[in-house]
């Protein structure tokens, strides 16, 4: 397959997750964060037992707990809004460290904190486990409309042709006496952008033009040829996981 | 507090007020499905997928607002009603948040109505009104192009950050008591900054398309005169 190189996150490996089909992590993973979501946020052993769920996962897929947790960062700009919560609350005031702070602000901090990470968390070891292609296999296979996937097939594919052709522009651009450093690349940047996108849509449109001469019709082989569907077997051990995390949360439903 | 608008992660707002939202943005979704069928044709499919691209790439950078101690990014609504219309325009940003969200965890999956509601239904459809509103009212000039696509990309930003802003207030897990009015207006003045920069982009872009391929601008489509008969493109004889 003429793959691109867009695959930051996925990691090349064997594990049992990796060999789960697409749709049915996609699906594993979309229950399991309903679950996290519909946890009372005073049930803090729920949380506990969702983030042993997580590194159970993430060992058998084999994803190192340092990948995962730097590449988890990317929330922080998210949950920025925790960190005001707890000042701009209202309703009962706690004394935490000599300052006043909102009760129910201080819970929704901790809300918004444990279940948008659990939440990052499950993209990312999906992301880790399943390429961009086989994502789109498995929205395919859920029966996701035609129109949609393949939008999602041609960004993808063209995310690596509009990289690229940033990439020639700015190579023309220093080669021809400009001096692109930090900001001031900005200008050259904001002046092309519109090059870059017409430069980019007639090489894409050359692209899908030779995928039309190749006989596509709107769906990749792998998603009408049903080799590598899941199988029954396949739905019931990647059930597991958010079976688990479901108890768990009605558990914790019931216990509140 | 700003990215919030822009993607709303989950915990932040509760799961009835989620799930209505994700009912709402589903049934919306299907109604552009249907249409959008009809536009996509076999020059709308790859640029919708290069609009879809060009959204996601962008998405990626953030602008940092210093005076607020928060940074924003653009969200391409505008651009993409329009190069692709409203209903191919609202599936493509659709697109960009579902593969952010399931595999950048950019925004919680369980959140993903609500941030659908926002960018892809709210910030798409207010640009297409204003769009067909101002390039009805303004002179067909390239200077007309720029200032639609200019003020559709600037208030189609503000509209979506006032959407979560709506969404707060019927579930937002804190109570914020007084400070929602304080919210509103701090979501508003930031995405007014935000909207200049997206409108600046989206204004550039178009009229680079516009001028060198009219042909795939959408919105300008229902305006043109009858094409012009095409120049053959190899010589016959004479």
């Amino acid at each position: 397959m003429g793959a691109g190189h867009g695959h930051v996150l996925y990691r090349e490996s064997d594990s049992p997750v990796h060999r789960l089909p697409p749709e049915v992590k996609i699906v594993a993973m979309v229950v399991f964060t309903i679950a996290v979501v519909a946890t009372p946020r005073t049930a803090f052993w729920a949380f506990g037992a969702y983030a042993v769920l997580v590194a159970v996962v993430a060992a058998l897929a084999r994803v190192g707990p340092r990948w995962l947790l730097s590449r988890a960062l990317i929330e922080l700009p998210f949950v920025v809004f925790a960190v005001a919560l707890p000042f701009l609350g209202s309703g009962d005031r706690v004394e935490v460290l000599g300052l006043r702070l909102s009760e129910d602000g201080l819970h929704g901090a901790w809300n918004i904190l444990a279940k948008g990470t659990l939440g990052v968390l499950a993209s990312l070891l999906l992301a880790a486990t399943t390429t961009t292609r086989d994502l789109i296999v498995g929205l395919d296979r859920l029966h996701c409309p035609q129109v949609f996937t393949q939008i999602a097939t041609f960004m993808l594919r063209y995310l690596d042709v509009l990289v690229g052709e940033a990439r020639r522009m700015r190579v023309a651009r220093i080669s021809r006496g400009d001096d692109p450093r930090f900001l001031w690349q900005l200008r050259g940047f904001a002046a092309g952008i519109g090059a870059l996108f017409l430069r980019a849509f007639e090489r894409g449109e050359r692209v899908y033009l030779a995928m039309l001469s190749r006989g596509y019709t709107g769906r990749m082989p792998a998603a009408w040829q049903s080799e590598g569907a899941a199988t029954t077997g396949q739905w019931l051990v990647a059930a597991t996981v958010p079976v688990v995390a479901a108890s768990i949360a009605a558990t914790a439903v019931v216990l509140s | 507090m700003e990215t919030l608008a822009m993607h709303i992660s989950n915990g932040i707002i509760d799961g009835p007020v989620a799930a209505i939202f994700a009912a709402l943005a589903l049934a919306a979704l299907t109604v552009c499905v249907l249409r959008g069928r009809r536009d996509l044709d076999d020059r709308l499919a790859p640029m919708a997928g290069l609009v879809a691209a060009f959204i996601f790439a962008v998405q990626m950078l953030n602008f940092p607002i210093f005076t607020a101690g928060v940074s924003g990014h653009l969200l391409g609504g505008a651009l993409a009603a329009i190069l692709v219309g409203p209903w191919v325009g609202a599936l493509c940003v659709a697109v960009v948040l579902v593969v952010q969200a399931l595999i950048f965890g950019d925004g919680g999956v369980a959140m993903l109505g609500l941030n659908i509601t926002n960018m892809a239904l709210l910030g798409t459809a207010a640009a297409y009104v204003l769009i067909a509103v101002l390039l009805r009212v303004l002179p067909r000039t390239r200077a007309g192009l720029a200032v639609t696509a200019f003020v559709a990309a600037t208030l189609s930003v503000v509209v979506a950050s006032q959407g979560f802003v709506l969404e707060y207030w019927l579930g937002g897990t804190t109570d914020l008591g007084n400070n929602l009015t304080g919210l509103a207006g701090t979501m508003a003045g930031v995405h007014l900054l935000i909207g200049i920069g997206e409108g600046l982009i989206t204004a550039t872009t178009v009229l680079t398309v516009a001028k060198v391929r009219p042909d795939l601008v959408y919105a300008l489509r229902s305006l043109r005169t009858p094409a012009a008969p095409a120049v053959p493109v190899a010589g016959g004889a004479r």
